[in-house]
């Protein structure tokens, strides 16, 4: 037998099925001689979907990717099987999840994007920020969102936020497709920081219609 | 490339007419329901009087008995402290979570326990929660067994979809106490959307409002194509009906302590107050005024309520609900306007201010031609066929609460946030704040503030044998696993050296391992042939998979092997299936090892000969096949 490291790409992607012992591709789902679930491979989030690479994604499309995987995976279709096979189908649909959510959020998408692309834009902590117009747009907004006063003020600044945020969707898509790298990375870093104040006017305005949230 | 679509080989449950039966169980705070599925027609299991619902009481007799249901409420009355309702309220709570409410409880608290799980003082005996839910579900069980002339050993139970972890570990425990195994925890909202759903080919977005005795929810999920998803859901594990028969108790006992002086209450009297106050407000649902008689102690009295008296007494009750509602529409990003519908569930939805101001808040009347009280269980038996036999519904639920760690200062760090889709894993690292620090306190807790003691605590354990570093030189990850019952694992790693511990949480308010050894010993006469018997049948399960795959495995490579070698597995898989007709599990188990020896060179032969084809570009779409998504 010859050993893995002297294979070719498309023999080392091979390996036993943990079922009946015969190969099984590296990305199969179910080994194709005993239809035994297999261990989650290595994939990104696009090839898991089996949707194309990009920023553009319909949601209707992610959605139909996602629960068409979700009907053949999910712990539910594997409740009286083996305890393997509960704990693969376990982890298969948690990767599903995984790869759901990331793509499912503009935001995520895009930093998952840049990610693959060796580029690392950090969308859950707060990074330091060097586009002074970012920052002056930033601040007159929570400015104007301190100074409003009555929930109508309060839901045209939301309302406002919200219109930047699709713009700013708008240009990372027009970024993506340009194959701009750099463009797509501030533009990304501004989304975050756009969904924040969107976020904040949301809050704002859920604290001046309920009283105890 | 066109990819072929490969079906997952069923592996046939052996010997599935030995199981029992596997019903749908809605566990409530007031009422127990119990439901089949057959063939997706669904029959919610009755008495001999049509009666579905089971009331959620035991009564504790001095001679040990134990009794369920409507008789057990008959008592409640005459024997108020030998006869336990409402204990669903104390799932999975603590001694600490308690003392709080301890005087509006119907209990009588065991006050020695000193930390750790609630425990109830009944007729000479001290119970958990744990202990007395699975009473019920003995009675659930009977029940269902009674109605099918067969045993039941599997089930689907339902739990409030804002149960905490705590909460749903207990719930799982009774269950096992009960002799039932728990093929999934269903949250209640989602079971009901199921059953909805499915009754009415529901598509779109839809909201499930559940106001029981006990519990709220509120549920957001969109239906299409037979598939379930949960897109926010929301709750408060205390408010329910209970809360309007204390307001409506308060009221008359005041009233009470106007024209006859105040007296202090016994539990027994408190009870009485409720018992009238709940027959008032259900007699208000339909009328719009009544007259009641409370009478302790040979002074009865008179009390007049009317409906906007009680509405009055409700309202503030119902407003939380409301402002839970608005919270989750936010969480969901949509309007009250985008639900298509509004799904009732729950005996408190008969509140006629209950449908109004959910009515006003959706801009809709709810639905109107579902029984509120049995469409949960119907979900579950629903749920519970799909598990059994198979389904083409999928149902996609979320974490209910955030999950996170303690972190310094005592802020909360979180690892999944709320309303994530089950099952998940996520890791955060952190890392040492002292030189040399060789331990690591994890401190799990769930909720959404800010702080540590606003959020409710779940586990605690040490992380120890670090490796002496600076500060902030080490690497600990910290890693969540939520699984498809909601149930949380958390383990942590010292990434350097790879230290490892993990726990599934459970210590805080649950009950440990020994702990419930000791009670399925003392509560089941046959705890033990009842654990030998689950062990045989899963060792059976995996046997029929080892003979599916090594028969699928012949189907294809059968020429690599000599007559020989092929006479050596048949026989090895003859001796393994005629193990499965007998009870002896380490005789299957050897059977299974038997014929992994007897395919070992076989399974060699089959990689080398996938590698060689492989490497001439045969067959690669065989073997690399991926599985596509139905369009
Ligand atoms: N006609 C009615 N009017 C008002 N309330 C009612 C009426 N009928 C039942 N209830 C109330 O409904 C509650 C019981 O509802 P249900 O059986 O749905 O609760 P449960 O499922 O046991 O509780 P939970 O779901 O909270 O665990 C009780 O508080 C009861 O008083
Ligand atoms: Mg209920
Ligand atoms: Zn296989």
């Amino acid at each position: 037998m010859m050993t893995k490291d002297t294979l070719p790409a498309a023999a080392a992607a091979l390996l036993p099925c943990w079922s009946c012992k015969g190969p099984v591709s590296a990305r199969a789902l179910f080994c194709s001689t005993c239809g035994a679930v297999q261990a989650p491979g290595q994939a990104d989030h696009f090839t898991r979907l089996g949707l194309a690479r990009g920023f553009d994604l319909a949601p209707a499309d992610l959605d139909r990717q996602y629960f068409g995987f979700q009907r053949r995976l999910h712990p539910d279709r594997f409740a009286t099987r083996s305890p393997k096979e509960r704990a693969l189908s376990q982890q298969q649909a948690t990767a599903l999840n995984d790869a759901y959510e990331t793509l499912k959020d503009p935001l995520r998408r895009a930093a998952y994007l840049l990610r693959l692309a060796g580029q690392v834009v950090n969308v859950e902590q707060a990074g330091t920020v060097d586009d002074p117009a970012l920052l002056m747009e930033a601040m007159e907004m929570r400015e104007a969102l301190a100074e409003a006063d009555g929930p109508e003020a309060v839901a045209k600044l939301q309302a406002k936020a919200e219109q930047d945020v699709a713009a700013c969707v708008k240009a990372l898509s027009a970024a993506f497709a340009a194959d701009d790298l750099d463009g797509a990375g501030r533009l990304t870093t501004r989304l975050k920081y756009l969904g924040k104040l969107a976020d904040e006017a949301k809050a704002r305005r859920m604290r001046l219609t309920r009283h105890d949230f | 490339m066109l990819l072929q679509i490969h079906e997952p080989g069923q592996t046939p449950d052996p010997h599935a007419d030995d199981r029992g039966l596997a019903v749908g169980i809605d566990l409530g705070t007031t009422n127990s329901v119990v439901a089949l599925a057959h063939d997706g027609e669904t029959r919610v299991l009755r008495d001999g009087d049509g009666n579905g619902l089971i009331p959620s009481v035991v009564a504790y007799g001095e001679d040990g008995t134990v009794l369920v249901g409507r008789e057990a409420r008959r008592q409640l009355l005459e024997r108020p402290d030998t006869v336990i309702s409402s204990i669903k309220r104390l799932m999975g709570r603590g001694v600490a979570d308690v003392k709080a409410v301890a005087g509006t409880l119907p209990f009588e608290l065991d006050s020695a326990a000193a930390g750790g799980m609630v425990r109830l003082k009944v007729a000479g005996r001290t119970l958990t929660p744990v202990e007395i839910s699975a009473d019920i579900l003995r009675a659930v069980k009977a029940r269902a067994e009674a109605a099918q002339g067969k045993g039941v050993d599997r089930a689907v139970i339902t739990v409030p979809a804002y149960f905490d972890d705590a909460a749903r570990t207990a719930t799982k425990d009774a269950a096992r106490l009960a002799g039932l195994e728990v093929l999934r925890l269903v949250n209640e909202p989602t079971a009901a959307a199921l059953a909805y759903g499915l009754d009415n080919g529901a598509e779109g977005l839809y909201a499930v409002y559940d106001l029981g005795g006990g519990t709220f929810d509120i549920s957001l999920l969109h239906m299409e194509k037979g598939v379930f998803q949960v897109r926010a859901t929301g709750g408060d594990a205390a408010l329910g009906g209970d809360d309007f028969d204390h307001a409506v108790a308060e009221h008359f006992l005041a009233e009470r302590a106007a024209a006859l002086g105040h007296s202090t209450l016994t539990s027994a009297e408190a009870k009485q107050a409720l018992a009238t106050a709940r027959v008032a407000k259900e007699c208000l649902s339909v009328s719009t005024q009544g007259e009641w008689f409370i009478d302790l102690g040979d002074q009865p009295s008179r009390h007049a309520l009317d409906r906007a008296t009680f509405e009055a007494l409700a309202e503030p009750f119902v407003e939380r609900t409301i402002r839970i509602c608005r919270g989750v529409l936010e969480d969901a990003g949509v309007t009250a306007d985008e639900v298509k519908g509004v799904v009732l569930v729950g005996g408190s939805t008969r509140v006629p201010l209950v449908r109004r101001r959910v009515a006003e808040l959706f801009g809709r009347p709810p639905l109107a031609d579902i029984n509120p009280d049995e469409v949960v269980a119907v979900g579950a038996a629903l749920q519970a066929e799909a598990l059994t036999v198979g389904s083409d519904t999928l149902l996609l639920d979320v974490t209910p609460l955030s999950l996170g760690l303690e972190t310094m200062g005592g802020i909360v760090e979180k690892v999944i946030h709320r309303n994530t889709p089950i099952p998940v894993a996520l890791a955060q690292e952190f890392t040492t704040y002292q030189d040399g620090q060789d331990a690591m306190l994890i401190h799990v807790v769930q909720g959404e503030r800010e702080m540590v003691d606003q959020c409710r605590s779940l586990a605690r354990f040490v992380l120890h044998g670090i490796p002496p570093m600076t500060a902030g030189a080490a690497r600990i990850r910290v890693s969540f696993t939520v699984d498809a019952d909601g149930l949380l694992t958390v383990s942590a790693r010292e990434t350097v050296t790879g230290v490892e511990q993990q726990v599934s949480v459970k210590p805080s308010y649950g009950l440990s391992e020994e702990e419930m050894a000791v009670m399925l010993r003392a509560s089941m006469l046959h705890a033990r042939e009842d654990m030998e018997l689950r062990l045989l049948t899963e060792t059976k399960v995996e046997a029929g998979r080892s003979l599916l795959a090594v028969k699928a495995a012949l189907a294809v490579d059968k020429d690599l092997l000599s007559a020989g070698e092929l006479a050596g597995i048949e026989a090895a898989l003859a001796a393994l299936e005629a193990l499965l007709s007998g009870t002896d599990r380490a005789a299957v188990q050897a059977g299974i090892d038997a014929l992994e020896a007897a395919t070992k060179i076989f399974a060699e032969r089959r990689m080398d000969r996938g590698i060689r084809q492989a490497l001439a570009g045969v067959s690669v779409d065989r073997l690399d096949q991926t599985l596509l998504p139905d369009a």
